[in-house]
C-alpha cells in the first residue's frame, strides 16, 4: 500500500517540450510510470517519444484519462498551469516549478478551496512510491520499496533521510515533498492522515525547517491523533533571523517560526528529534523500537 | 527585496496614503536646502535613511528648528556608519537623509499588511500601540494585536475597516480614513507584489487625519520580474557584496560570522549542512545553496565567493547529487580551485548520480582535498581542518 500514487496513476506533464519537461519525464518513464499525456499550448498532436501532446489540460484528460498532473511550466505561467489542471478535474497536481509570486499562490489556494485537487508544491521534488510510480525530479535508485513515509519541505534533505532508510535497510511507503514556499497546496497534516490511514505505512519521518507554522500544525496532529511513530528534523537551527534561507518559506520573522519552538512542539508531542541531519535514519529506527 | 523609507512613502502616495511633504538630500547643504524649500514655521525632521530599523534610538533621526541646524546634524550622519539594534555591530553607512515636515501628534498607532501563511492570504494586523516594534507588543500581550484576513476575491472589505477602527479606538469622524488608507496599502500591496507593508506609527493628527510618519515596505523577490519599476528601488549599498556577486550567478548565499565555508545543493540541505556544523564544534561562514542543476561554471562561482570571505578555513561540499550530477561539481570544484590557487583544506561529501565519476576526477586532480563517507563525518573532517 501507499498514499498519493501507485502502480495505476495516470500521469499528465505540463510543460512537456521545456528541457527540464523532457527529461523528467523520460526519467519517471523509465522508472515504471504511466506517464500518459504531455500538455503544451500551440503544441498539441505532436508527440514526445510517443506520448501524445494535447493544447490543453482537459483534452488530455479527456482523451488519456490522466488523474495526475506534474508541471514544469516557468514561474510567471505556473499558477495558470495549476489552475487549468483543476478545472479539468485532475484529481492530484504537483507543482516543481520554483519561484511562482507568493500573491499567485494565494489566488490559487482560493481558486482550488471547493474543488476536488489536491495540490503537492509549489517548489518541490515529487512524490514517489517506490517501485510503483515516480512523479518528480528525485533520484529514483535510492529509494526501496517498504513501510516508511517520508514528508518534507525541503528536496535534497529528503534524499538524504530516503539514503539514510535504504542504507539501514528501510524501504519506503510514499515520499511526499511538499516544497518550500510559504503558500502550497498540501501541509504536514494532510499528509500525516493520509499516512494515519495507509495500512501500508507504519512509521513516519517528518523534515521541517524554520518559518511559518506547520511544524507545530503537524506536533499538535501528531500528539491528537497519530497512531504511528514520527521521527522528525528541522533544519536552520543555526540560521539567523530575519535571513531568508533559500527558501521563500524558510525565514525567522518577527521572532516566529524558530527551530527550538518547533522542536518543542515535537518533543511535547512524543515525536522523535534526530539530534543532527546524519541521525535521522536511525532516529526512525529507534521509534520503531527495532 | 527591501526599499528605503522615503522610497515606500514616494510607492504609497501614489495609492492614497497620506504622508507628509518631504525631500531627500545627500550632502549637507543640500540637507539645509531641503528645509528651506519645504519651508514653514517648522520643527522639522531629519531621518537616516538604512535599511534598518531602530534609528530614532540610535541617534539617526532629529527633530531640527532650523536649516542651519539640520545642516550640522546632516554633516554628523552622512558618509558614517550608523549602528542599530539591527545593522549588527558594523553598522550601515548613512547615504541618504530624509528631511519632512513636522505634525501635530494626537496618537500612534501600528498598521502593517502581510501574508498569514495558515490561512493562505493577505492579512491586516494593528495596535493600539505604535512607534514600538510590534514584536515587542507581541510579547507584552498579544491580545493587544488586531488581525483582519483578506478574502482575496472580493477584497479589503468597510466593516473591516470599521471593525479595526473600533477596536484601536478611532473617532467616528476618521473611521472613513482609516479604511480608505487600508484600502490603499492593499491595493500597493497586490500592485507591487509586497510581501510587507509597515506604517509604525500611523499617525492620528489633532486634525483627525491619518498620516503615515514612517513606513516600510518588502517585496516578494519571486515576483520582481514583473515589476521593473520596483526592481530599480534597489540600493546594492544595502546588501552585502558577496551576496550580491552570488545573485548574478543565482545562488543562494548569505554571509555569517563562522570560519567553515558550506557549499551544498538545495536550501534544506544546506540548512541543515550549517546545522551539523554547529553540531560538531564548529561555525558555519555562509549559507550557500547552488540550486538543482548547477553548472562547473556556476560551482566554480561559489567556490570563489566562500573563498572571498577572509574568515574561512575550511570548506565543506555537502552535495546530494539528483538533478545535480557529481561529475559536473567535482570538475568545477577542481577548475575553481586551479583559478583561485587554493590555500584552505576542502572536505567533500558527494552522494548521488554519477559519484563514482565525481570521486575519480577529484582523485585524479591531485589537489589537497579531504573525502567524507556521510555529513557527519564531513563535519567533523571540516571542524578538525579548520582547527588545524
Amino acid at each position: 500500500m501507499s498514499i498519493l500514487v501507485n502502480r495505476a496513476t495516470r500521469v499528465v506533464t505540463q510543460g512537456i517540450t521545456g528541457a527540464t519537461g523532457q527529461f523528467h519525464t523520460r526519467t519517471c518513464r523509465e522508472y515504471g510510470t504511466q506517464m500518459v499525456a504531455g500538455v503544451t499550448p500551440g503544441k498539441g498532436g505532436t508527440d514526445f517519444e510517443g506520448i501524445p501532446i494535447f493544447d490543453t489540460v482537459e483534452e488530455a484528460r479527456r482523451k488519456t484519462g490522466c488523474d495526475a498532473s506534474v508541471i514544469y511550466v516557468p514561474p510567471p505561467f505556473a499558477a495558470d498551469a495549476i489552475m487549468e489542471a483543476a478545472d479539468a478535474g485532475v484529481e492530484l497536481v504537483i507543482c516543481i516549478t520554483e519561484g511562482i509570486p507568493i500573491l499567485d499562490m494565494v489566488r490559487v489556494k482560493q481558486y482550488l478551496r471547493g474543488r476536488r485537487t489536491r495540490l503537492i508544491g509549489p517548489n518541490c521534488p515529487g512524490v514517489i512510491t517506490p517501485g510503483e510510480c515516480k512523479i518528480g525530479i528525485m533520484p529514483g535508485y535510492i529509494h526501496k520499496p517498504g513501510k516508511i513515509g517520508v514528508v518534507s519541505r525541503s528536496g535534497t534533505l529528503t534524499y538524504e533521510a530516503v539514503h539514510q532508510l535504504t542504507q539501514l535497510g528501510i524501504g519506503q511507503s510514499t515520499c511526499v515533498g511538499i516544497g518550500g514556499d510559504p503558500v502550497n497546496g498540501t501541509g504536514f497534516v494532510d499528509v500525516l492522515e493520509l499516512y494515519n490511514r495507509d495500512p501500508g505505512t507504519e512509521g513516519v519521518i517528518l523534515i521541517g525547517e524554520i518559518g511559518g507554522t506547520a511544524e507545530e500544525e503537524a506536533a499538535a496532529y501528531v500528539k491528537r491523533e497519530m497512531k504511528k511513530p514520527v521521527a522528525a528534523f528541522i533544519a536552520g537551527q543555526t540560521a539567523p533571523k530575519g535571513k531568508r534561507m533559500g527558501h521563500a518559506g524558510a525565514i525567522i520573522a518577527g521572532g516566529k517560526g524558530t527551530a527550538a519552538d518547533k522542536i518543542d512542539a515535537f518533543r511535547a508531542a512524543g515525536i522523535a528529534i534526530a539530534p543532527s541531519p546524519a541521525e535521522l535514519g536511525v532516529t526512525l529506527k529507534a521509534a520503531l523500537g527495532r | 527585496m527591501n526599499i528605503h523609507e522615503y522610497q515606500a512613502k514616494d510607492v504609497l502616495a501614489r495609492f492614497g496614503v497620506a504622508t507628509l511633504k518631504r525631500a531627500v538630500a545627500e550632502s549637507p547643504a543640500e540637507t539645509a536646502r531641503a528645509v528651506e524649500k519645504l519651508g514653514g514655521a517648522g520643527p522639522w525632521v531629519v531621518k537616516a535613511q538604512i535599511h534598518a530599523g531602530g534609528r530614532g534610538k540610535a541617534g539617526g533621526v532629529k527633530l531640527v528648528r532650523s536649516a542651519a541646524e539640520a545642516e550640522s546634524f546632516a554633516a554628523g550622519l552622512l558618509g558614517k556608519p550608523l549602528v542599530t539594534h539591527q545593522t549588527g555591530p558594523g553598522g550601515r553607512v548613512v547615504r541618504r537623509l530624509l528631511v519632512e515636515e513636522g505634525c501635530k501628534i494626537a496618537r500612534e498607532l501600528y498598521l502593517g499588511l502581510t501574508l498569514d501563511r495558515a490561512a493562505s492570504q493577505v492579512a491586516v494586523i494593528a495596535s493600539a500601540e505604535g512607534g514600538v516594534e510590534i514584536e515587542e507588543v507581541a510579547a507584552r500581550g498579544p491580545e493587544k494585536i488586531l488581525r483582519e484576513a483578506i478574502e482575496p476575491v472580493v477584497g479589503f472589505q468597510a466593516f473591516q475597516g470599521r471593525k479595526l477602527g473600533s477596536h484601536l479606538g478611532i473617532p467616528a469622524a476618521s473611521l472613513g480614513k482609516l479604511a480608505r488608507l487600508i484600502q490603499g496599502l492593499y491595493d500597493a500591496y497586490l500592485a507591487t507584489d509586497a510581501s510587507l507593508i509597515e506604517i509604525n506609527p500611523l499617525v492620528l493628527t489633532d486634525a483627525g487625519d491619518l498620516v503615515a510618519l514612517d513606513a516600510k515596505m518588502s517585496f516578494d523577490d519571486n515576483g520582481l520580474f514583473r515589476h521593473p519599476d520596483v526592481r530599480e528601488l534597489r540600493d546594492v549599498n544595502e546588501e552585502d557584496p558577496r551576496e550580491t556577486e552570488a545573485q548574478k550567478y543565482e545562488l543562494s548565499y548569505i554571509a555569517l560570522e563562522g570560519t567553515i565555508g558550506c557549499m551544498v545543493n538545495g536550501a534544506g540541505l544546506a540548512m541543515a549542512t550549517m546545522d551539523i556544523v554547529k553540531h560538531a564544534g564548529g561555525e558555519p561562514a555562509n549559507f550557500l545553496d547552488v540550486g538543482g542543476g548547477a553548472s562547473a561554471e556556476k560551482v566554480a562561482a561559489a567556490f570563489r565567493i566562500i573563498l572571498a570571505d577572509r574568515h574561512v578555513r575550511a570548506v565543506l561540499i555537502n552535495i546530494f547529487g539528483g538533478i545535480m550530477r557529481c561529475d559536473v561539481l567535482a570538475e568545477g570544484v577542481v577548475q575553481a580551485a586551479k583559478e583561485i590557487q587554493l590555500k584552505v583544506p576542502v572536505v567533500v561529501r558527494m552522494e548521488g548520480t554519477n559519484v563514482e565519476q565525481g570521486k575519480k576526477i577529484l582523485a585524479d586532480s591531485k589537489l589537497n582535498i579531504i573525502t567524507a563517507v556521510d555529513m557527519a563525518d564531513a563535519a567533523r573532517k571540516a571542524v578538525q581542518a579548520a582547527a588545524a
